[in-house]
């Protein structure tokens, strides 16, 4: 970097301190540790001067934001022009009661919505399903039919908010809903931006709300870029996400690689069937977490982004750099929760959500304080978006970009986390892709094995996690947390009843016949699903026919 | 009711908690198997081993729901490695079987190699005679290729199908001497994959080279276990086999044989036992002569053999 | 002969709910300290469950479920248990779940509730001292 004077002299100068000054101290008050890691168990150094980033070529690895490779930032002025979007993933219960929470939430100054569906929704189950039973409403809002997704969005202007929405394997079906509901509004589908998750390789290694084998699966992703490509310039079409991958035990290293893995996947897939790198790959979006261990996690987001611009240049040949541009939602860390002492959490979320904003995150969701115990009550959702609101306007770091480059340990870590991924990444290439590793549960052993370290670094104390392996206390059960009303889901067996003796069942009926047939071309069934969800099928009936035509996955990797 | 009646009624309950007594070695367990015996040898027993990842399970859940189509009742014995340090285990085969779990007419038990070096524990053995004593029509043994298990399938099984998959580094050449001679169909699953038809010329060449003096040949199968595929010709193929058995009196040749070696390791293990429990003192004194060279350990076997005799 | 019984355990997902990293670490766990652990994977439904457990002759049945679920899923099992007459099965569960449920699933007759943050070896001596 600087070269005032030769690295040479600094090497010497550094080993003279060692041997004088810390030496001496060593011998009378060893370290905490004989050695230190890292959260994702890289090893830290006591002490990073220029020589451990002495071979770094600033204009090479770090650039200028807004320019290749993207080390610095994806945009010119960052938050200086324009603040993160802040959103809070969100939803329960009814459409009715989402919708409230949204409001709440929209005048409570966050910037935009992102919707949590309940699990029979994001498995394509009807609420009546007999395996619906007992989750109708709990971890999201159910959504049955179109008629839910207008009570979801009254009164919101979808041309005024976006929306991100938390579904993947029935991705298609549910933003044919959006679409739908904008039309209602007067929308079209060009004004709508938001994004769907749509990102079904990482529900088979970490999420499990899988539907389909990977082949449709990858079919429906690819037709969802192609229509979106043609009709809905401003819609995110994937969120390629690590957040699920790291909450399901991954290190920060396998975060990066096995995302950035599936993401080549996705574009291979995209080009297989036909479509131009350049024509896609503006859209593609990615979805990480962020944990405690800040450097690491900034040096982590910033590793991602330039090894994606380098894989997107180098290995895909895009043209237009916003094909290379890496912009990534963050969520904090829901497994670093803990259920002891939930008001940590609110600390815990504040440095995870300043990591994000240090590493540049383009939106941010701050997991509330009671989310290990139950879904967050209102309180605890205005603490999370408070600190984000602090951070923006009170912390000052969002006042000049990417404030940590040069920093020798960030850039350290930096280069370290960049390399290990690109190992994994070639690991997975040798294995045939990130399909067939998953396939060969490759990616899944290396998560559990991460996951099962890091549980027994806990128990052996190893690694210390407040308030549970240390500094505990004698708690009282918590209060006022948020209950899901168990009636939801006969609300909504009743809803169903009555939809489908309202709607015109012979419209119903010819177009899911039509959905069938298209089902077993190779053409995009973007436009029959529209057509589906429009003559108000469920989203359940959509689904067994595509289960009909598709088959299930059933997972068989074991431990 | 008790257990044995239970047992030969085909309620699922007893036949577990009796495969347990078994496991556990439990007071009076030789007692009830010997009251079952006389009910045991009607089932049809299938051995299916290979390497892990060659997707047994699947090829035993599919092979199943053909059996059942034809009515037939089927016993599952899942078999995977207990750790040799602490003596735990994980049996996870069951979670590709997950759809047969509410058949009627399917038992699925996941066992562990416990205390058998690698092998199939006695305790298996005795699993497949009380599901055979429970009305199976079928009972399938499931187990891990490495180490002794995949021998071990041969003294338990009427039919043993060997699965490979192309490109597992399982090429015939490298395969274990001693494996090609077990396989009584032979499997290659996972076939739309890259160099299966290589593999099955391997195999067949290598079937051929050592079947000059007898003309019958083990078939080789494809299949896709995960999409069904060839899994009808495989059903196929072992009543093929199994008629071919029958006729050729192989079945009741291999049976013979079986009975023998079972015989034979009872009595091993017993006498073996016996003379250890018997002699235990005498056995400490030799270690210590032996130790300090004064006898060798033949000797130390002589003095104690002709103690016993 | 051996003298102690090898405890056998079933760990299962009932529901929907597919985050599994706590029962594959806990199925690790309790395999690390001699036990037999049938792992049945995602999507269980009750009735899956408790077959596979009787054929299984497990000693002991694990739930994990983080989806809220668990006030029907969890009783729906024990249920199950006793239809079979199979009520001397050991169950206990974990996952997210609110420290008011507890007292109700316990009355159901699930023998113990781990939450967020309960160290597996405490997991492990519970189901030391409960087996019989």
């Amino acid at each position: 970097m600087g070269d005032k004077y030769s690295l040479e002299k600094l090497k010497e100068e550094k080993k003279n301190w060692e041997e004088t000054k810390l030496n001496k101290v060593l011998s009378k008050h060893p370290e905490r540790y004989e050695k230190f890691y890292t959260n994702s168990n890289i090893e830290v150094e006591r002490l990073y001067t220029e020589l451990n980033v002495q071979d770094m070529d600033y204009l090479e690895e770090l650039g200028f934001p807004g320019e290749y490779p993207y080390t610095r930032g994806v945009q010119p002025t960052m938050y200086r022009g324009r603040l993160w979007t802040m959103r809070q993933y969100a939803g329960f219960g009814t459409a009715e009661e989402s919708n409230q929470r949204y409001k709440f939430l929209l005048s409570q100054g966050q910037t935009g919505l992102s919707v949590a569906f309940d699990l029979p929704t994001q498995i394509g189950y009807d609420s009546d399903h007999p395996l619906s039973k007992g989750e109708v409403g709990k971890v999201g809002v159910a959504i049955d039919s179109l008629k839910d997704m207008e009570i979801l969005f009254d009164g919101i202007p979808l041309d005024k908010v976006s929306t991100s929405m938390t579904i993947n394997a029935p991705a298609a079906i549910l933003l044919s809903m959006y679409i739908a509901v904008a039309e209602k509004q007067g929308v079209s589908p060009d004004e709508l931006s938001g994004t769907i998750q749509n990102d079904i390789l990482k529900e088979y290694v970490a999420r499990g709300t899988y539907i389909f084998p990977p082949e449709p699966s990858m079919r429906l992703i690819t037709n969802i870029f192609e229509f979106c490509s043609k009709n809905m310039p401003k819609w995110n079409t994937i969120s390629i996400s690590g957040y699920h991958i790291r909450e399901a035990g991954a290190t920060a290293i396998q975060e990066v690689a096995f995302t950035l893995a599936d993401g080549i996947a996705y574009v291979e897939a995209a080009i297989k069937a036909g479509l131009s790198v350049d024509d896609f790959a503006p859209r593609l979006s990615f979805f990480f977490n962020a944990h405690n261990d800040l450097l690491e996690e900034v040096a982590k987001f910033r590793a991602a982004r330039r090894l994606w611009a380098k894989i997107m240049k180098e290995r895909f040949n895009a043209k237009d750099p916003r094909s290379m541009m890496l912009r990534f939602h963050t969520q904090t860390g829901g497994s670093t929760l803990t259920a002891q002492q939930p008001d940590n959490n609110i600390i815990r979320v504040t440095i995870q959500a300043l990591a994000a904003v240090l590493g540049g995150t383009q939106s941010l969701h701050t997991n509330s304080r009671d989310e290990a115990l139950a879904l967050p009550s209102e309180d605890s959702v205005r603490i999370a978006l408070r600190t984000q609101q602090i951070i923006a306007y009170e912390s000052g770091v969002t006042e000049t970009i990417d404030p940590l480059a040069g920093s020798y340990y960030v850039e350290h870590l930096t280069n370290t986390i960049e390399q290990k991924a690109r190992e994994y990444i070639d690991k997975i290439d040798k294995l045939g892709g990130a399909a067939k590793a998953i396939e060969k549960g490759f990616m899944q052993q290396e998560i559990q094995d991460s996951a099962y370290r890091y549980q027994m670094e806990v128990e052996s104390g190893r690694r210390i996690v407040v308030g549970v392996n240390k500094f505990q206390i004698e708690e009282e059960p918590p209060k006022g947390l948020l209950k899901v009303d168990p009636e939801v889901g006969i609300m909504q067996e009743k809803k169903l009843k009555e939809l489908k003796s309202s709607r015109d069942n012979i419209a119903v009926g010819q177009a899911l016949k039509e959905l069938e047939q298209v089902a077993k071309t190779d053409d995009n069934l973007m436009p029959v699903i529209l057509k589906c969800v429009k003559s108000y099928c469920t989203l359940g009936e959509i689904c067994d026919i595509l289960r009909k035509v598709f088959g299930e996955y059933k997972a068989s990797i074991t431990i | 009711m008790d257990i044995i009646q239970s047992v030969l009624n085909g309620d699922k309950r007893s036949i577990a908690k009796l495969i347990t007594l078994v496991e556990e070695k439990s007071d009076d367990f030789i007692n009830i198997l010997k009251k079952i015996y006389k009910y045991t040898g009607r089932a049809i027993t299938i051995g299916i081993t290979g390497a892990p990842g060659s997707g047994k399970s699947s090829l035993v859940n599919k092979l199943t729901r053909i059996l059942r189509t034809q009515n037939k009742k089927v016993g599952i014995i899942a078999v995977d490695p207990t750790s040799p340090f602490t003596g735990g285990a994980i049996l996870g085969d069951r979670i590709r079987m997950q759809d047969l779990t509410l058949d009627e007419g399917v038992f699925i038990r996941s066992m562990g190699t416990r205390g058998a070096l690698g092998g199939l524990s006695r305790a298996c053995y005795d699993a497949v005679k009380i599901l055979d004593a429970s009305g199976m029509d079928y009972i399938i043994i499931e187990t891990v290729g490495v180490g002794q298990s995949e021998i071990d399938i041969v003294k338990l099984a009427d039919i043993v199908l060997l699965v490979m998959v192309p490109g597992m580094g399982d090429d015939v050449q490298a395969i274990k001497a001693g494996i090609m001679e077990i396989g009584d169909i032979f499997v290659v699953n996972k076939s739309d994959k890259d160099g299966a038809d290589r593999l099955v010329t391997e195999i067949e060449m290598t079937l051929d080279l050592g079947s000059s003096k007898n003309s019958w040949k083990p078939p080789v199968i494809k299949t896709i276990a995960t999409e069904n595929y060839g899994i009808v010709e495989l059903s196929e193929n072992i009543e093929k086999v199994l008629k071919h058995m029958m006729q050729d009196d192989l079945l009741n040749v291999k049976r013979k044989s079986r009975i023998k070696q079972e015989i034979i390791s009872l009595l091993t293990e017993t006498l073996i036992e016996n003379i250890i429990f018997r002699y235990s003192e005498k056995i400490d004194m030799l270690i210590e002569k032996v130790l300090e060279r004064q006898i060798d350990p033949y000797s130390a076997m002589e003095i104690i053999i002709s103690d016993v005799k | 002969m051996s003298c102690t019984k090898t405890i056998r355990v079933l760990i299962a997902k009932p529901g929907l709910d597919g985050h599994d990293r706590g029962a594959k670490v806990i199925a690790r766990a309790l395999r690390d300290s001699g036990m037999e652990v049938i792992y049945t994977g995602l999507r269980q439904t009750p009735e899956q469950i408790v077959e596979a457990a009787i054929q299984e002759d497990v000693d002991v049945i694990g739930l994990s479920i983080l989806s809220g679920a668990h006030n029907f899923l969890f009783p729906r099992v024990i249920e199950l248990l006793k239809e079979k007459n199979a009520q001397d099965i050991l169950v206990i569960g974990g996952g997210v779940i609110p420290d008011e449920d507890i007292p109700g699933l316990k009355a159901a007759g699930i023998a113990e509730v781990f939450t967020p943050g309960t160290p597996t070896s405490k997991i492990i001596d519970f189901i030391k001292s409960h087996v019989k």
